[in-house]
C-alpha cells in the first residue's frame, strides 16, 4: 500500500520540478528579451546626452517591480504609470507581486534579476539596501526635483553615505483618532498635555467607554506607541539613535517609555494581543471606544472599506509630554520608488523618477486614495478630503518625521522589539519592564554588533 | 544498466535535495550572514557592526545566541515538545478509538466516517481560519455561547500565551485524529476476520481481542501511525502561522526557522543553526525506527 501511494508523489514529484525548470527556461528568455529591447532601445541617445533628461527623450521599456498587490491602489499605481509614459515617453511593464511576498523576497529578488524600478519603504530599510550595494544613487535626479520637496523629505531619501536613493511618493501620519459625534455629545475636548490625555481617559472610562481601542495580534500596531512615547518624551534624535543600537536599550529613557505606557494600560483595551486591529478599529467605529492610535492609512481606510461614517472620524496629534520636545515628531511612514543596482534602462528609468517625484504625479495617484498624502511640497490634490487636508498641516508641523520602528532600525531588531511588547502587554509591571530591558539589549547586540 | 539508472536517478535527486541542503544548512549554521554578496572564510571581526560582518565564520556563536540571549528559542523547544505529547498521548489514541468504533460497525458509520474525515481534506491554512470564527474574542462562538464575549470578561483564546497554544492544539487534534482514524480504519479492513472468529471461540472477550489479537497483528500499520504521528509535531507550523505567525505563546522552532531567514533582513547563519538543532531533535526518532526496521528486518531474513 506504502507503494502504491508513493509512486504518484513522486511522479507529481518529477513534474513539479520539470515545471520550476520550465518557469526559470521562460523566465531566462523574459529578462533576456527585455536586456536586449532596452540595450536596442537606449542607443546612447539618452546616455550620450547625459543630464538633459528632458521630456520625451528616452524611449524603450522600463520594468517597475510593485508591491501595491492590492485592488485599490494597484489601479492607482497603474494610472500614475500610464501617465509617466506619456510624460517620459518611455514604456512602463509592471510586475506586480503580492505586498507580503515581495517584502520577504527582497533581498533575493535585488540579487537575482530584479526590475529596474522598484516600490520600497523610507529610512533605515532603505539604508540598509543601499549600503549594501544593492540600489543605484539618483543624486541627479534629486538635482531636478529637489525644489518640489522639503529638507526633510530629501533626508528620508538619503542614505547613509548622503546620497539619494529614493523618489518618495506618499506618507500618512500616525495620531489619536476619535469621533466627533462622541466628543461633541459627551463634551469632550480635545487633550494636549499627557496630563489631560490621562484625565479624559479616566472620565470616559467612568461614562462606560474604552478609553483606548488597542489591538497588537500582528504584532507591529503598538510599535507605533512605543515610538511616539519615545519621541515625545525623549525626543527626535534619541530615538533615532536608540533605533541604530547607538543608545542601548537598557538607558533610563526607555524605562521611562514603558513607564509612562504602563500608566495607559488600565485605559487600553484589554486583551489587545488576541486582537487584530482592524477589530479595534471596528469598537471605534461603533463608538464602543473614545480614541485609537493608529495611522490614518489603517483607520481612516478601515472607515472606507466599512463603510462607516468617515466624516464623523476626526483626528488630534499625540499630546505633549516633554514640554523640550512638545509636539514636534510623529511617526509618518513613507512609501516611493527605488532604482536597483541591476536596472538595464536606467536613462528611462531616471526618467521616469523625475516624473513621479513632482507634485501632479503624487495627485494623480492619490485620486482614488481617501487616507494617504503626497509629499511634494504645497500639494493640494483636489480629492483631498478633511482627514487628509489635516494630514498635511501635521505632517507639515512637524520638525522631523520618523518613519516607525521596523523601518528605522534593523527588521530582526523590530521583530525582537514585536515579542518584547507583546510581553509587556500581558506583563506591565516594574520588575517585566527591566526584564524586557534587559532581553531587549542583549538581542540588540547579537544583531547590531557581535 | 536500467537498475543503474533507476537507482542512480533517484539518488542523484536524493543528493541533490536532501543530503546537499542539509550539509549546507549545517554549514551556513557556523556563519555570519544576510543573505547578501558572497560568504568568504575570514573570521567574524569583534564588536563591528553586522553590516560590515557579513558572510564570515562566527564559530558557534550562532547556537550560543541562541541558547543564552534567544528569548524565543526554549520556548519554541518546549512547544514542540509539549505539541509530540499531545499527539501521542491524546489526538492519535482518539484517532485509534475512532477506528475501531467505526469498525464495529456502529449505526451511521459511513455518517461519522465522513465527518471525522472532513477536516484532514482541509488545508490547515482553512483550518486555522475555521477555528479563529470559533475562539474570536468578540464574535467568536465559544464566547458567545458561555457569554463571555464583553469587553470585560471575554476570554482571549488565541492571544493568551498560557491557552493559546492548547486552543492551537485543539485544531491540531480535530485535524489529526480524522487522519490517523482513517490510515487505522484502512489497517483494521485488512485484518483477516476468522482472527475475530477464532478469538470469540477461545471465549476472549472484545477488549481482550483487540490488545491480545488485532493490536499486535497490525505491527506495521502502528508503525506507520507513530512515524507520521511525530512527522506531523515536528513539522507543526502552519496552525501557528495563521494564528498569529508562531509569536506570543505559539513559538515554534520551524517558525523560528522561517522567522529568521525569510524576511527583509536576513539572519541566514543564525536561522540555518536553528534549522539544524530541529534537525538533530528529529534524528532520534527517526534513528529509533531505521533501528527498529533493521533490526526486525534482520530477525526475519533468520528465520
Amino acid at each position: 500500500m506504502s507503494d502504491a501511494g508513493m509512486s504518484p508523489s513522486r511522479r507529481t514529484l518529477l513534474r513539479g520540478l520539470a515545471g520550476v525548470a520550465g518557469i526559470s527556461v521562460a523566465g531566462g528568455l523574459v529578462s533576456a528579451c527585455s536586456s536586449s529591447g532596452s540595450g536596442s532601445g537606449t542607443p546612447s541617445s539618452g546616455s550620450s546626452t547625459g543630464s538633459s533628461g528632458s521630456s520625451g527623450a528616452v524611449s524603450g521599456t522600463v520594468s517597475f517591480g510593485s508591491n501595491y498587490s492590492d485592488p485599490g491602489v494597484k489601479s492607482a499605481f497603474a494610472a500614475l504609470c500610464t501617465a509617466a509614459t506619456a510624460a517620459t515617453g518611455a514604456q512602463i511593464k509592471i510586475n506586480t507581486v503580492d505586498h507580503n511576498t515581495f517584502q520577504t523576497d527582497i533581498t533575493a529578488y535585488l540579487q537575482g534579476t530584479p526590475d529596474d524600478l522598484f516600490t520600497w519603504f523610507a529610512g533605515y530599510r532603505m539604508q540598509y539596501f543601499a549600503a549594501q550595494g544593492l540600489a543605484q544613487p539618483i543624486d541627479d535626479v534629486w538635482e531636478k526635483i529637489g525644489g518640489n520637496f522639503n529638507a526633510a523629505a530629501k533626508a528620508l531619501s538619503t542614505g547613509l553615505d548622503g546620497h539619494q536613493y529614493l523618489v518618495p511618493l506618499y506618507n500618512y501620519p500616525w495620531v489619536v483618532f476619535y469621533n466627533k459625534s462622541v466628543f461633541t455629545a459627551k463634551g469632550y475636548t480635545v487633550p494636549t498635555t499627557w496630563d489631560q490625555y490621562l484625565t479624559l481617559a479616566k472620565k470616559m472610562k467612568s461614562d462606560g467607554l474604552i478609553p483606548f481601542a488597542f489591538a497588537d495580534k500582528d504584532g507591529w500596531p503598538a510599535l507605533g506607541t512605543f515610538d511616539i512615547l519615545n519621541m515625545r518624551i525623549n525626543g527626535y534624535d534619541y530615538h533615532i539613535k536608540l533605533m541604530k543600537h547607538e543608545i542601548p536599550w537598557t538607558d533610563p529613557g526607555v524605562t521611562q517609555v514603558f513607564q509612562h505606557w504602563a500608566e495607559l494600560m488600565p485605559y487600553m483595551q484589554t486583551g489587545a494581543n488576541g486582537r487584530i486591529w482592524q477589530d479595534a478599529a471596528k469598537t471605534l467605529e461603533q463608538k464602543k471606544a473614545g480614541m485609537m492610535f493608529q495611522g490614518t492609512n489603517q483607520v481612516a481606510a478601515q472607515y472606507v472599506t466599512d463603510k462607516a461614517d468617515l466624516a464623523d472620524l476626526d483626528f488630534f496629534v499625540f499630546p505633549e509630554i516633554n514640554p523640550t520636545y512638545a509636539q514636534d515628531y510623529m511617526d509618518a511612514p513613507t512609501d516611493g520608488f527605488m532604482l536597483s543596482k541591476k536596472a538595464k534602462n536606467t536613462d528611462a528609468a531616471k526618467a521616469i523618477l523625475e516624473y513621479i517625484g513632482t507634485g501632479a504625479a503624487e495627485a494623480n495617484f492619490l485620486k482614488t486614495d481617501q487616507w494617504d498624502v503626497g509629499l511634494a511640497q504645497g500639494l493640494a490634490a483636489p480629492t483631498y478630503d478633511a482627514i487628509q487636508k489635516k494630514s498635511v498641516t501635521e505632517i507639515g508641523k512637524c520638525k522631523s518625521v520618523a518613519q516607525f520602528m521596523d523601518r528605522d532600525s534593523d527588521p530582526a531588531m523590530a521583530n525582537a522589539m514585536i515579542a518584547i511588547i507583546q510581553k509587556f502587554i500581558d506583563d506591565p509591571s516594574t520588575g517585566n519592564i527591566a526584564t524586557l530591558q534587559k532581553s531587549a539589549e542583549a538581542q540588540a547586540k547579537s544583531i547590531y554588533t557581535s | 544498466m536500467v537498475v543503474g539508472l533507476l537507482l542512480g536517478i533517484p539518488l542523484l535527486l536524493d543528493l541533490a535535495f536532501v543530503w546537499f541542503p542539509a550539509l549546507a544548512t549545517v554549514l551556513l549554521s557556523f556563519t555570519k550572514w544576510n543573505g547578501v554578496g558572497d560568504l568568504h572564510n575570514k573570521a567574524c571581526l569583534p564588536n563591528v557592526p553586522s553590516i560590515l560582518n557579513n558572510g564570515c565564520l562566527y564559530g558557534i556563536q550562532n547556537y550560543h545566541q541562541a541558547v543564552t540571549i534567544y528569548p524565543e528559542f526554549w520556548p519554541a523547544v518546549r512547544h514542540n515538545l509539549i505539541w509530540l505529547a499531545v499527539f501521542i498521548l491524546f489526538a492519535t489514541p482518539l484517532g485509534m478509538l475512532f477506528a475501531v468504533l467505526i469498525d464495529r460497525g456502529i449505526k451511521g458509520s459511513r455518517m461519522y466516517q465522513s465527518i471525522l474525515f472532513l477536516p484532514v481534506m482541509l488545508s490547515l491554512a482553512l483550518i486555522g481560519i475555521i477555528w479563529e470564527f470559533v475562539y474570536s474574542q468578540n464574535l467568536g462562538l465559544i464566547n458567545t455561547v458561555i457569554g463571555r464575549n464583553g469587553n470585560n470578561n471575554a476570554i482571549d483564546w488565541l492571544g493568551n500565551p498560557h491557552l493559546n497554544l492548547w486552543a492551537v492544539l485543539v485544531e491540531a487534534t480535530w485535524r489529526q485524529a480524522g487522519y490517523v482514524m482513517v490510515l487505522y480504519l484502512a489497517g483494521l479492513k485488512a485484518v483477516d476476520p476468522t482472527l475475530r472468529e477464532a478469538a470469540v471461540v477461545d471465549g476472549a472477550n472484545a477488549w481482550q481481542t483487540f490488545w491480545r489479537v488485532i493490536f499486535p497483528v497490525m505491527r506495521p500499520i502502528n508503525v506507520v501511525i507513530m512515524v507520521v504521528t511525530v512527522i506531523e509535531s515536528l513539522r507543526a507550523f502552519d496552525l501557528v502561522y495563521i494564528t498569529n505567525k508562531g509569536i506570543n505563546g505559539l513559538e515554534l522552532l520551524s517558525v523560528l526557522v522561517t522567522s529568521n531567514i525569510v524576511g527583509e533582513t536576513q539572519r541566514v547563519g543564525f536561522g540555518s543553526a536553528l534549522g539544524v538543532v530541529l534537525l538533530v531533535i528529529s534524528l532520534v526518532p527517526i534513528c529509533i525506527f531505521l533501528f527498529q526496521t533493521f533490526r526486525s528486518e534482520s530477525r526475519e531474513g533468520q528465520s
